[in-house]
């Protein structure tokens, strides 16, 4: 790992052909090329059309609620005991997680693409509740593909789902949890590329994907940008954002990407820890591969097989990573690290005592580092954490852990 | 056998001449047993298969329909690997030098053991192309220079939905033959349609004179025939993968497979 020597200017990035260095690209079946091909003819013209992006903004604001607050975490800081802890508040969005700022971009280009019917696969569910919200918006039929042990781990999800008029799959192939769901919408996409649109729902997949969801996921970094300077008057000194396929994290990260005076760390799950292999960590014990149509670090055995991950958050139990992500890793831009099961637990706990705020286990690994990194700066500094979506998916997860009927 | 002389280039060539359709069989290496593929290989061949794809199994095979993921869940079960792929295919070439044999799987097994090593180990095994699903054109350039260093054949999908541009381009790149996926869908759906198959393989026709194959939904002999009416020859996988796993053990599954194939070369020679 070698540190830029010139800067780099991150919003190049992808290329024309979807790399970010040697990560990303196009590695599908030849039968979805086109319908890749029309998605990033429509998205260059949308994205800069002033139109398109006023429809938008007008949903975040309106439907979304954005912007979403920077929250002070006074009693959080104290218990830490170091740097002041803001947090990016993305729970509060409609939805209850950042999922819906970019399942509002796609769906505005599933309406112009004028396909009937929308497809999306989810891990904890929040980007398939995302996904059938906005279907059920714009009056879209929608099937949302799931693994069969997420279904087990995350019913009140999947009964949103259902209420919401979406169709629910379970998948029992492979590992039947999120890569087992992105497998199965991919053959669905495949089969009924004509009229379905494919509502990706992390920084991964093939391009233009990972390029369209950051893009739509980036307001929350220009929002907390912004809202540093007015409420602290500098930049953060440090952010720390969750990564599991790291939508939430791109979208943090991004409009900081330039300043190198801001540190940045991805936090992976460690699951049971890295030593036991029983983790969902590919950045920090993985090698580059390519899987779900891009090359990124990935979680696989010596045949090149994808292997099962673990981690008690089902958001982040996926086993590669966005390639953009792969490639801020490999250039030392961003930091990867990771909080194991019981970390996250604690600051599940931690958070919801100190501030009256139940965080989603996903955003608690990304708690759990940030209060460990601020006991090693100074009180007036300032780091901002991406709260990245609500727990009460969650609660009964963290019940039955501890031996409680909910 | 000159070095010139690739077997897929030889044996469609030799079809051709004689007016006849190839087929292309398609088989899962270590579903139903790691020790039962090269014998079920060679009963391919004895019912009649022009030239094998020997599905490498992945953990991810995206392109697959139930069928034949389910095969691939069962040779990983088995312990198959790239590795052992290669394995039988050299055992299989011991006995038999003229059956074209093609690997057929995912990127990222051959990423892991390095594209290099791979058409290296791909060479010495005696096979004589791959084709591999989710590398298209764009990202295909590197492995497909490997490949054509060492007289090895790669072999591209073509689909209902490529556009003309991009057949010219692929059609370019590609070699050996190039293998029409006659739907949009993955392997083993069954809405086969088949004028659409004859105008796109016309379409197909106008950019290259290699041997076009066609597969996906081709169930058994009828439409075996009917879709290779107008290209060289059917591609058959899901009905082969079923039967093998609706087989107790190797000799069943060879009997099964031998009158499966041997009912469509039938059809095909009529």
């Amino acid at each position: 790992m070698s540190k830029p020597t010139s800067p780099i200017d991150y919003a190049a990035f992808p290329d024309d052909r979807g790399h970010f260095g040697e990560f990303g690209g196009r590695f599908v079946s030849e039968t979805l090329i086109s319908a890749l091909d029309e998605l990033q003819e429509m998205y260059q013209r949308l994205k800069n059309d002033p139109e398109f992006q006023a429809a938008f903004d007008y949903d975040l604001a309106h439907y979304v609620g954005r912007p979403s607050p920077l929250y002070l975490a006074e009693r959080l800081t104290a218990e830490a005991g170091g740097a002041r802890i803001w947090l990016k508040r993305e729970d509060l969005n409609h939805t209850g997680a950042h999922k819906v700022n970019n399942t509002v971009g796609q769906a505005l280009l599933a309406k112009h693409s004028g396909k009937r019917r929308v497809i999306a696969e989810t891990g904890a569910g929040q980007h398939g509740v995302a996904t059938a919200t906005v279907a059920a918006r714009l009056g879209l039929e929608c099937a949302v593909y799931m693994g069969a042990e997420d279904v087990k781990r995350q019913s009140p999800n999947v009964y949103r789902m259902k209420l919401l008029g979406a169709e629910v799959i379970p998948v029992e192939s492979g590992s039947k949890t999120l890569k087992d769901a992105m497998n199965e919408a991919m053959r669905d996409w495949v089969t009924n590329v004509d009229d379905t649109f494919y509502i990706i729902g992390t920084v991964a997949g093939p391009h233009p994907y990972p390029q369209l969801v950051r893009d739509f996921n980036s307001i929350i970094g220009r929002e907390a940008r912004r809202q540093s300077q007015e409420q602290f008057g500098q930049l953060p000194d440090a952010l720390v954002a969750c990564v599991g396929g790291g939508s939430n994290a791109i979208g943090l990260f991004h409009a900081f990407l330039g300043d190198a005076s801001v540190k940045m760390y991805g936090v992976e799950a460690g699951g049971d820890g890295l030593e036991t292999g029983r983790h969902a960590a590919p950045l920090n014990d993985g090698v580059p591969g390519v899987l779900h149509g891009n090359r990124t670090y990935l979680m696989e055995d010596e045949d090149g097989q994808i292997i099962e991950t673990h981690s008690v958050s089902a958001g982040l139990d996926y086993p590669g990573v966005g390639p953009e992500h792969a490639w801020l890793h490999d250039i030392g831009r961003v930091d990867y690290v990771t909080a194991n099961d019981q970390e996250a637990l604690t600051a599940f706990r931690t958070l919801t005592r100190a501030e009256g705020i139940i965080p989603a286990l996903e955003s608690s690994h990304a708690v759990a580092y940030a209060m460990k990194l601020a006991a090693t700066m100074a009180p007036d500094q300032n780091i901002v954490v991406n709260l990245s979506g609500r727990g009460d998916k969650d609660i009964f997860t963290v019940a039955a852990i501890d031996g409680i009927e909910v | 056998m000159t070095e010139a002389q690739n077997r897929i280039d030889r044996r469609l060539a030799e079809l051709r001449s004689e007016g006849r359709k190839a087929l292309v069989t398609y088989i899962v290496a270590g579903d139903g047993g790691l020790e039962n593929t090269v014998g079920l290989m060679h009963q391919l061949v004895a019912s009649g298969s022009d030239l094998i794809e020997l599905g490498v199994p992945f953990s991810d095979p995206m392109a697959e329909g139930p069928v034949i993921q389910k095969g691939h869940e069962r040779a990983l079960a088995n312990k198959c690997s790239l590795r052992k792929c290669l394995a039988m295919v050299k055992e299989f070439r011991s006995q038999d030098a003229d059956t074209p044999v093609i690997l057929m799987g995912y990127a990222n097994p051959i990423e892991k053991m390095g594209a290099e090593v791979f058409a290296d180990n791909l060479k010495e095994a005696g096979a004589d192309g791959a084709l591999t699903v989710d590398l298209p054109a764009e990202e295909a350039g590197p492995l497909s220079e490997l490949l054509n260093a060492r007289n090895l054949r790669n072999i591209f999908l073509l689909t209902p939905t490529t556009s003309d541009e991009r057949i010219r381009q692929i059609t370019e790149l590609a070699s050996g033959f190039v293998y029409y996926v006659s739907l949009k869908g993955v392997t083993g759906a069954g809405n086969l349609d088949l004028d659409s198959v004859r105008e796109n393989l016309a379409r197909i026709r106008r950019y290259t004179e290699l041997p076009l194959c066609v597969g996906f939904g081709i169930k058994d002999g009828a439409s075996a025939k009917a879709v290779s009416a107008d290209g060289d020859g059917a591609v058959v996988g899901s009905v082969l993968v079923s039967a093998v796993a609706e087989s107790n053990d190797g000799a069943a599954a060879k009997d099964r497979i031998g009158t499966l194939v041997s009912e469509m070369r039938s059809a095909l020679d009529s």
